[in-house]
């Protein structure tokens, strides 16, 4: 059963990625949303983390979400994917469930 | 595919009605249907139609009616969490004796079993909340 893990804080504001992260399954994916995104920016103290889930997991950024934050698409950790809303909704159809980390 | 949305946020709080809406828009856009979108604790404050947002402001539960009539997507607000924050329509609004009613064109008040429904419905239920 796989298992779209929706992230919408910052993991410099609450623990819910690292939560989503010690409980996800290997064939699960995670999608950063709102201030989640900021768990995309690399060289923060987050970033090994977020580095080393990405063996095992997809992880996907809102680029809009991105975009609102002044951060550059550009320059976020290596193999972050990036989606737009229509991305959003083929994402939570490409998995089974989804689990929104509130 | 059918697609359940539920709201678990006021509007102007954070962002979860804002990123709800460009969901569901965005789902319709792809020809998905929605079953239904529900707002439980304070996202039954989407429903209100008093709200005057500036002009240079998005109006929250504006674009809601708005995709509600354009879409014919049901709008439904859980009616304790509604009742308690003055979230009412007019038969809810005379029952309570009240003088005045508040639901924005294109929601509904019903109960907490129209969620589980939802989730029975449709073949994917996404939750957006703070």
């Amino acid at each position: 059963m796989s298992v779209l893990h929706i992230v919408n804080k910052s993991p410099y504001d609450r623990n819910s990625l690292d939560a989503c992260l010690r409980l996800a399954q290997p064939d699960s994916a995670i999608l950063l949303i709102e201030d989640g995104v900021y768990a995309a920016i690399p060289k923060a103290s987050a970033s090994e983390r977020v580095q080393q889930a990405l063996n095992n997991h997809q992880i996907y950024a809102l680029q809009p979400d991105l975009q609102a934050r002044g951060i550059n698409p550009d320059n976020l950790i290596d193999g972050i994917s990036l989606v737009d809303y229509d991305g959003f909704v083929k994402l939570t159809t490409d998995y089974d469930k989804s689990q929104s980390w509130l | 595919m059918k697609f359940g949305i539920l709201v678990n946020e006021g509007p102007y709080t954070h962002q979860a009605s804002d990123s709800a809406y460009h969901f569901t828009a965005a789902a319709l856009r792809a020809g998905h249907e929605i079953v239904r979108v529900f707002f439980y604790h304070d996202g039954v404050n989407n429903g209100t139609r008093l709200s005057v947002p500036p002009q240079d402001d998005r109006n929250v539960s504006e674009r809601w009616s708005a995709l509600a009539e354009e879409h014919d997507v049901e709008l439904i607000l859980c009616v304790a969490a509604a009742q308690r924050r003055g979230l009412l329509d007019e038969d809810e609004a005379k029952r309570a004796g009240k003088n005045a009613d508040n639901m924005a064109p294109g929601f509904q008040i019903s109960g907490l079993g129209q969620l589980i429904d939802a989730g029975i419905q449709a073949d994917r239920t996404v939750v957006f909340g703070d």
